[in-house]
């Protein structure tokens, strides 16, 4: 079971980030857990400053872009 | 049927059929505003956002997706040298900001992980004024000075802003949050000139395709406006020249997802914000609700009264990006002086009500209101300076 973070203020780029997540993890097949965290002094405590930001597993893999699904289809895998 | 949940729905429904039942149709000044309104709308559609709009979006996309923020980053740093970081942290905004909903994380990371709360709070107040997107509106609607005088005016005073809250809060130093700095590492696809001259071309079309016709029909500004097509038709083939020999396919689809986005989020912000100032204050030779005496009332010449209200006034309110423009537009057209324009202009989009409460969450109740209040002061000076220039 993975657990994917999406960091974000609540701008449209979060939400599509978080769109593209979910796609990934469900063409893939995962089993995970999505979880949006929009609390600012929480997504300093990941040490991202440039939202949106993914974090897989509590490891910070994307800052400051939208990757598209294949993207994060790889990072998943 | 679920009482306690629907009773919203039907105060909203309440409040419409209210609004409608009591519809202020037969008053001339009502029917009046609604015309401005859309008056307003059609100019801005006319004027503004074929030329001038879609550009500066394709520019703001571009810039997201293909200026590293990382390389920004390191100058903001907590190893960053200090005075360099003043510097870059008042500049930074034009392309770091380009979406508004980015500056608050930034400052707090500023804050927190990096240079220090002077370079943040420098950072914080001129992110939102700089970005692309609103210095090109800006210029183009309101006037260039005022444009100018907008970018320039906050770059210095964040950098005043910032120094004052470091000497302010010399003593205090916060422990740095021992996280490390997630920043991407910046994948190097086109050297720098390459990215000047692609970033160039783009900002060459959308300075000769907006190039005003002249009041005088001789001289090399009417020369180049005569020209003006031939001008922006060259430069677009070197774009889409420079377009297929430098860059990735998967590229394409990142700048145009980019400025989609841009256009999805600002667009619809922009045409309610033009419709509600029509409204409010018709188009600069009309009148909407609001009556031009009221207007010129508060904030009309350059006193230090008119540019204290309205930096007071622009700290308080929230505006959506952009939407400050048509706002000011028509407070300018209503009997609005240019001192105060420029304080609302610098005040409103660095703070509002809202974000106030996020910045405080951040750095505590107290260097809050100092920062408010220094905005304040600041913006009011500007206000009064500009006002008695121009």
């Amino acid at each position: 079971m993975k657990k994917i973070q999406v960091l974000g203020t609540g701008c449209p780029k979060c939400k599509k980030l978080a769109e593209n997540a979910a796609a990934a993890a469900e063409a893939l097949g995962i089993e995970c857990e999505i979880e949006k965290v929009s609390e600012i002094n929480e997504i300093m405590g990941f040490g991202v400053m440039i939202t949106p930001a993914l974090v897989i597993d509590g490891n910070v893999a994307v800052t400051g872009k939208v990757p598209s699904v294949e993207k994060i289809k790889q990072m998943l895998s | 049927m679920d009482w306690k949940s629907e009773w919203k729905k039907l105060a909203v429904i309440g409040a419409i059929f209210i609004g409608c039942f009591y519809l202020p149709i037969e008053h001339s000044r009502f029917n009046n505003a609604v015309t401005e309104s859309l008056h307003l709308v059609k100019w801005y559609a006319r004027e503004h956002v074929l030329l001038c709009l879609v550009p500066a979006f394709f520019i703001a996309g571009a810039i997201s997706v293909f200026v590293s923020q990382a390389s920004v980053m390191k100058y903001l740093g907590a190893k960053a040298n200090k005075v360099l970081a003043y510097g870059v942290a008042s500049v930074s905004g034009t392309i770091l900001a380009v979406c508004s909903c980015t500056v608050l994380p930034l400052f707090a990371g500023i804050y927190k992980m990096g240079a220090g709360l002077g370079p943040a709070t420098a950072f914080l107040y001129s992110g939102p004024a700089i970005n692309i997107l609103a210095i090109i509106l800006t210029a183009r609607v309101l006037g260039l000075e005022i444009g100018i005088a907008r970018a320039a005016g906050a770059i210095v005073f964040s950098i005043v802003i910032g120094f004052a809250m470091h000497l302010i809060y010399r003593k205090e130093e916060i422990e740095k949050a021992d996280s490390q700095t997630a920043t991407p590492s910046p994948e190097v696809s086109r050297s720098l000139w390459q990215n000047s001259l692609y970033f160039g071309s783009m900002v060459g079309i959308l300075v000769f395709a907006n190039w005003a016709r002249p009041g005088a029909d001789v001289g090399l500004w009417f020369r180049i406006y005569s020209i003006k097509w031939i001008i922006t038709g060259i430069l677009a083939l070197a774009l889409i020249f420079m377009l297929m020999i430098w860059f990735k396919k998967d590229e394409y689809g990142q700048w145009v997802g980019a400025s989609w986005l841009f256009i999805k989020q600002i667009l619809p912000l922009l045409f309610f914000g033009v419709l509600i100032a029509g409204l409010l204050l018709g188009r600069p030779d009309g009148e909407g609700l609001i009556p031009s005496v009221w207007v010129e009332k508060f904030v009309g010449g350059n006193s230090i009264r008119a540019n204290l209200f309205a930096s007071v006034a622009g700290a308080l309110m929230y505006f959506a990006t952009l939407t400050e423009v048509p706002i000011l537009q028509g407070l300018i057209g209503s009997g609005m002086g240019k001192g105060p324009a420029l304080a609302l202009l610098l005040a409103g989009p660095a703070l509002s009500l809202p974000n106030m409460l996020v910045i405080r969450s951040i750095m505590g109740t107290q260097k809050t209101i100092v920062f408010i209040l220094l905005v304040i002061t600041m913006a009011t000076i500007s206000g009064i300076i500009f006002g008695a220039l121009f």
